[in-house]
C-alpha cells in the first residue's frame, strides 16, 4: 500500500514536470550561475555594451540615433513588447523576428544601410534590446496568424537532418536531462538569447546556435535569417513561453 | 640536363596525384550494399572481418566512432560516459553479431523514432547532408566491422 501511494504521488509529481518549460539555467553548475547572475563578471555584458553604444550612435550629419525615439535608456520601449518576439506583423510582410525589427528602424528610420542578419552589430543591438527586458515573461502569440506558422516551425524543429539523421526534437525533448558524455542536454529553451557561449567565447544569436547544432549533425545549415531559422526561432521561443527572459544568459 | 629534371618533375606529379586518389580510395571505401532479415545483418559488411582491439579504441574515440558520447560501457579509463542509450555492458550476451551489426547500421529499421545515427546507413538517404559529406556513410565498413568483433566480446 505505501509502496503504491509511493508510485501514485512519483507519477503526480513527475508528470506535470516534463510539460513545464524549464530554463538552460538549471542545467547549470554553480560557478557558471554566479558568472551569469553577476553582470560585472557576465561576459555577455559586453555585447550589452556595445549594442548600446550603437544605439545612441550618431554619424556625420545625423540628428536622430535610436535613443532620439526610444529614450536615453530604452525606456521609450515596451519590455512586454519585447517579450513577444518573434512577432506577426502584416505590415512587414508577416513573421517578424527581433534582429529584423531591429533592423527595419535601422533602415526605414534612420536611413542607414541595413545590417546584415547575423552580423555583430545586429546581434548587440538585439542583446541591448532583450536585455532591458530581462526578467519579463516570453510571451510569444501562438494563436490567431501565428498558429500555421508555428505548426510549420514545429515540423522543422522535428525533422532529421544531416548525416547523423537527427532532429532538435530528439536532444531537447526525447533526450532531456541526459548526459551527452559530460554535458546535460537541456530542454534548449531559448529565454537566455543571445547569450554568450563559454564553449565559443562569443555572444551567440538563436540562429547561430541552430547552426551550430546544424554543423553537429553534419548537415548544411539554413542562411541566418531565412525563412527557415526565422520559423524554427518562432517556435523555439514559444516553448520558452513562461519563463523569465534572462539576456545575456550563460551557458556552455 | 634540365629537361630531365622537368621530365622527373612531370613524374613525380603523377606519382602524387596517383599515391592521394589511392589514399583518398582507402580512407572512404565505396559504399557496399547490405541486406537485413529477421532484424539483423548476417554478412559482414563488404566481407570483411573485424578486429576487437581496433573497435574497443574507436567506440572510446570521440573523432570515431565516439559510442561513450552516448552509451555508458566498460571502459573505465575514459569519464563521463553518455546516458542517452542502453549500457553497452553485455551486449554480446543480448544479441548475436548479427543483431549488433544491424543496430549499428541502421538502428531506424527497429526503432524508426530512435536518436541513434545510422552509421553505415545509405548517404542517399540523408536530408540536406553537408558538401563535405555528400555520399560517405559515417563510419566506414570495416570500422563497423571492428565495432562489431568488439561487442560480441561485452558478455
Amino acid at each position: 500500500m505505501t509502496r503504491l501511494l509511493a508510485t501514485l504521488m512519483l507519477v503526480t509529481l513527475t508528470l506535470p514536470a516534463q510539460a513545464e518549460p524549464v530554463s538552460g539555467y538549471a542545467f547549470l553548475d554553480d560557478s557558471t550561475r554566479e558568472m551569469q547572475d553577476d553582470d560585472f563578471s557576465n561576459p555577455g555584458m559586453v555585447a550589452v555594451d556595445r549594442g548600446a553604444e550603437l544605439f545612441h550612435e550618431l554619424r556625420d550629419s545625423e540628428v536622430h540615433s535610436c535613443s532620439s525615439c526610444h529614450g536615453e535608456n530604452g525606456e521609450g520601449m515596451d519590455i512586454k513588447a519585447i517579450a513577444r518576439y518573434p512577432v506577426f506583423n502584416a505590415n512587414l510582410g508577416g513573421l517578424v523576428t527581433l534582429q529584423e525589427r531591429v533592423n527595419y528602424c535601422w533602415e526605414i528610420n534612420l536611413d542607414r544601410f541595413p545590417l546584415t542578419p547575423g552580423s555583430s552589430e545586429l546581434i548587440a543591438l538585439e542583446t541591448y534590446v532583450r536585455h532591458l527586458a530581462k526578467g519579463e515573461t516570453v510571451n510569444v502569440q501562438t494563436d490567431g496568424d501565428m498558429a500555421p506558422l508555428l505548426a510549420r516551425g514545429e515540423a522543422l524543429y522535428n525533422t532529421r537532418f544531416g548525416q547523423l539523421d537527427m532532429s532538435c526534437g530528439h536532444c531537447h525533448v526525447q533526450h532531456q536531462g541526459q548526459m551527452l558524455r559530460g554535458q546535460r542536454l537541456s530542454q534548449g529553451q531559448a529565454n537566455g538569447f543571445p547569450e554568450y557561449r563559454l564553449g565559443r567565447g562569443r555572444i551567440t544569436s538563436l540562429q547561430q546556435r541552430l547552426t551550430e547544432c546544424f554543423v553537429s549533425f553534419r548537415a548544411e545549415p539554413f542562411e541566418e535569417g531565412s525563412p527557415e531559422y526565422d520559423l524554427l526561432e518562432l517556435y523555439i521561443m514559444s516553448r520558452a513561453n513562461g519563463l523569465e527572459i534572462e539576456t545575456p544568459a550563460v551557458r556552455f | 640536363m634540365r629537361g630531365r629534371s622537368v621530365r622527373s618533375l612531370l613524374w613525380l606529379g603523377l606519382y602524387a596525384a596517383c599515391a592521394s586518389a589511392l589514399a583518398d580510395a582507402s580512407a572512404q571505401q565505396a559504399y557496399c550494399e547490405w541486406q537485413s532479415a529477421d532484424f539483423a545483418i548476417a554478412s559482414p559488411l563488404c566481407g570483411l572481418d573485424g578486429d576487437p582491439a581496433r573497435g574497443r579504441a574507436l567506440a572510446a574515440d570521440s573523432h570515431g566512432g565516439n559510442c561513450l558520447a552516448c552509451h555508458p560501457m566498460p571502459i573505465d579509463e575514459e569519464p563521463f560516459h553518455g546516458t542517452i542509450g542502453p549500457p553497452l555492458q553485455g551486449i554480446g550476451a543480448r544479441y548475436s553479431a548479427a543483431q549488433i551489426r544491424l543496430r549499428i547500421v541502421d538502428e531506424k529499421q527497429l526503432n524508426p523514432m530512435t536518436i541513434m545515427p545510422g552509421f553505415y546507413r545509405d548517404p542517399a538517404l540523408a536530408n540536406r547532408i553537408a558538401g563535405e559529406f555528400w555520399g560517405k556513410t559515417f563510419l566506414s565498413a570495416q570500422q563497423v566491422e571492428d565495432l562489431v568483433a568488439y561487442l560480441v566480446t561485452l558478455k
